[in-house]
């Protein structure tokens, strides 16, 4: 039997490997190998995380925790940084998901990316994602996690920018950097806050000292790590760069831009639930951020004519409902959406890529329309996604999405606007993605007529993955059924451990069943109305949005510029920004440095002309010189 | 019979001899003069050094003396034989020729 430490150790070393041999051998290995290779490492990743996640389930006895040091990185006086995993609950739970979802992802880009040229190099930065990712969730101290979470930033940068020879890909990686980049220094400096004041940044130095730093401090270290998130997680102001990040190839967008890596900021708050629960500003701020991002992000999706587009629209607004619920310290509710979310996003991401991939690259839903004849697989998988991102029961994102609603309301006695505003966003939710729906697979075909001719359903490495996905997106909400429908909430025990501290420090509100049962009844009674309105509009009437040229009414037509947020930011930041580099070019680089550069540059020639006169070759002068020099010295010598 | 002589007195025949040495190499333009000149001013700080280990009791400074004049010697074997060289080149050892050594 090998121990559970060298085990734990293997979950990221087999990605990584992966990686290596791929990524230092693309030229040679063909398709085939390439794709055993890549995907056995993750399979045997997920199922080293099924032997270690049966290993917790077992242990009844003290900590639910299993600790690996591997060996002191850096050691400097009484500061010891190592590279260390820890694995509990909570990223037991992350580790199923990365690499359960991150496996089937993998199947599925066979399928995709067989006839891309770059195919080896795809699969070679795939794996090195899902080691990266498996670093940001095991490790035991804040910088592993860093390293993880920059490497998933540059995962995400070399996939979003894959197909290089675009230039607007380039640029959407580059944002999507840039834009990490502005909340990967909120983090780092979270994280050397805590070092200061720690004096340690292994989890289990910091967190149990926790409420010895005052809580203006605690509340700094909170702000600075959520603002790292922020830029991970796409959340307002920051989110811009998601939307753009869809330039990247499909499975890339399910496996990293919605099912793992925009979840990291997620789990980075879950993790710190101690410190953010001292701080009630930074859960205000949180849920304030996390509630104004899914309305928001909510009501651009609903103009969106890009189906990827809609989905990662969507996703913006599913992470802020995450954020919402951590903001209101239900953090198993944030992390039982992120869970059930990575199943149903990833499964409609992948719908997308079959539609997408049998369409031959058409993305715009007003060409489409009747497909779920030609692709029934991946119409009755999509609309299973459909059904659990709606919330209608039982599918996986009832439970959970009401899991938060149920939060949002017993948040404050009085005044439910929390509570309003989110069920806004996530009925919202429900029309945007009906209205995809509906007009991808329903109504008449707009495609032309040679794309008809060639519509055929995807081949078996793509809706295997599809299938398995759509059951998970039925089934995950089990994990998590309240009280109120006679379940126990297993999740919730599960992360008991991880959340204990903090449980202690929030007040917890109980509603009766009655009132559950009456919020859930009137969430899903208004789903079903709104659906009923959608099929009306694009279906009964087959209503088809507008072409781009066509003009909108005033609202319509912001939606669908986005609020012109990019717009904004390029006025407010860009365009200053190459303005005042313009002006530091010309003032600073070329009257100044070049100048001065220049000057003494020029100046040598003519100096030097007249130095040289010095040099006449004459001996006698030298040697008068040098007497002249020696009298000189002796007589300040003497002086002194 | 050296405590007769009075040390300034060695000290002033040395700064004559060395000024001479030195005003030697200045004027002159025969190689030879000036090569004659430098070891004129060896000997003058010879001299000065010979005097004060007298005064002081002290031998180190007549120890400093033979090294300076194995130097010397060392010194002059080479420099005579790159005056060799330099008339079997040019047919004088008139210093101003050598004007060569510049940019």
């Amino acid at each position: 039997m090998v121990s559970i430490a060298l085990l734990t150790s293997l979950v990221p070393f087999f990605p990584l490997l992966g990686f290596l041999i791929v990524a230092f051998r693309s030229k040679q290995l063909s398709h085939g190998v390439t794709s055993v290779v890549a995907c056995g490492a993750v399979l045997i990743s997920f199922i080293i995380s099924i032997i270690l996640f049966t290993h917790l389930l077992g242990i009844t006895t003290g900590e639910q925790v299993i600790r690996v040091t591997l060996f002191d990185w850096i050691s400097v006086g009484n500061f010891t940084a190592s590279l260390s995993f820890l694995v509990d609950p909570l990223s037991s739970l992350m580790l199923l998901i990365i690499t359960g979802v991150g496996f089937l992802i993998h199947v599925y880009s066979i399928g995709y990316m067989h006839d891309d040229g770059g195919f080896n190099r795809f699969f070679s930065y795939l794996n090195l994602f899902v080691f990266f990712m498996l670093l940001l969730v095991m490790g035991a101290n804040y910088l592993v996690m860093f390293i993880g979470w920059e490497g998933v930033g540059l995962c995400s940068y070399l996939l979003i920018g894959f197909w290089f020879k675009n230039q607007a890909y380039n640029d959407a990686a580059n944002k999507a950097f840039i834009m990490n980049r502005i909340g990967d220094l909120g983090m780092l400096l979270g994280v050397i806050l805590i070092f200061v004041h720690f004096g340690s940044i292994q989890y289990s130095e910091v967190f149990p000292n926790a409420t010895s730093v005052d809580t203006s401090t605690i509340t700094w270290i909170t702000i600075l790590l959520f603002i790292g998130a922020m830029g991970k997680s796409a959340q307002l102001p920051l989110y811009t760069w998601l939307p753009d990040a869809m330039a990247g190839p499909t499975p890339v967008s399910a496996l990293i831009h919605a099912a793992t890596m925009v979840t990291a900021g997620v789990y980075m708050v879950a993790r710190n639930n101690v410190l953010y629960a001292l701080s009630p500003i930074a859960l205000e701020l949180i849920m304030i951020v996390g509630l104004a991002t899914a309305l928001f992000a909510a009501t651009i999706a609903l103009k969106q004519n890009d189906i990827k587009k809609v989905l990662a629209y969507s996703t913006v607004s599913q992470l802020g409902l995450m954020f919402l619920a951590l903001g209101l310290g239900s953090f198993t509710a944030g992390i039982f959406h992120m869970a059930t979310h990575a199943f149903f996003k990833a499964l409609l991401f992948l719908g997308a890529g079959s539609v997408i991939h049998a369409m031959h690259h058409e993305q715009d839903i007003r060409n489409m329309g009747g497909l779920k004849k030609y692709l029934p697989i991946t119409f009755i998988t999509f609309l299973i996604g459909v059904l659990a991102i709606s919330g209608i029961p039982p599918f996986a994102g009832f439970f959970s999405k009401d899991e938060i609603l149920a939060s949002a309301f017993e948040h404050n006695k009085h005044n439910k606007i929390v509570w309003a505003i989110a069920v806004l966003a996530s009925l919202l939710t429900v029309f945007y993605m009906f209205r995809l729906l509906f007009l991808t697979f329903f109504g008449k075909p707009r495609a032309d007529h040679h794309t008809i001719e060639h519509l055929h359903e995807s081949p078996k490495s793509i809706t295997i993955p599809l299938i398995v996905l759509a059951i998970l997106s039925v089934v995950g909400g089990f994990m998590g059924v309240p009280e109120v429908l006679w379940g126990s909430h297993w999740l919730s025990g599960f992360l008991a451990p991880v959340f204990a501290p903090s449980t202690e420090l929030i007040e917890a509100h109980h509603l009766s069943h009655a009132t559950e049962f009456i919020l859930m009844g009137t969430v899903v009674f208004f789903t079903l109305v709104l659906i009923g309105i959608a099929y009306h509009r694009y279906v009964s009437r087959n209503h088809v949005p507008a072409a781009d040229n066509q003009p909108l009414g005033a609202l319509p037509n912001m939606l669908s510029n986005k609020y012109y947020v990019d717009e904004l930011y390029d006025f407010i930041i860009v365009k200053p920004l190459y303005w005042i580099s313009g002006l530091f070019d010309q003032i600073i680089e070329r009257s100044g440095i070049d100048k001065l550069v220049n000057t003494i540059g020029n100046s040598v020639v003519p100096l030097s002309n007249v130095a040289r006169l010095l040099q006449s070759g004459g001996i006698g002068y030298y040697i008068f010189v040098m007497v002249i020099g020696i009298v000189v010295i002796l007589t300040l010598a003497v002086i002194r | 019979m050296i405590n007769t002589i009075p040390i300034h007195y060695y000290l002033w025949l040395a700064a004559v001899l060395f000024s001479i040495g030195v005003l030697g190499v200045l004027y002159r333009r025969n190689a030879i003069i000036i090569f004659m000149c430098i070891e004129l001013m060896l000997n003058a700080v010879n001299l000065v050094m010979v005097a004060f280990s007298s005064y002081m009791n002290d031998a180190a400074g007549q120890v400093f003396v033979f090294f300076i004049m194995a130097v010397a010697a060392a010194e002059v074997a080479v420099g005579l034989a790159i005056l060799v060289m330099m008339y079997r080149n040019t047919k004088t050892i008139d210093i101003n020729i050598l004007n060569r050594l510049k940019w």
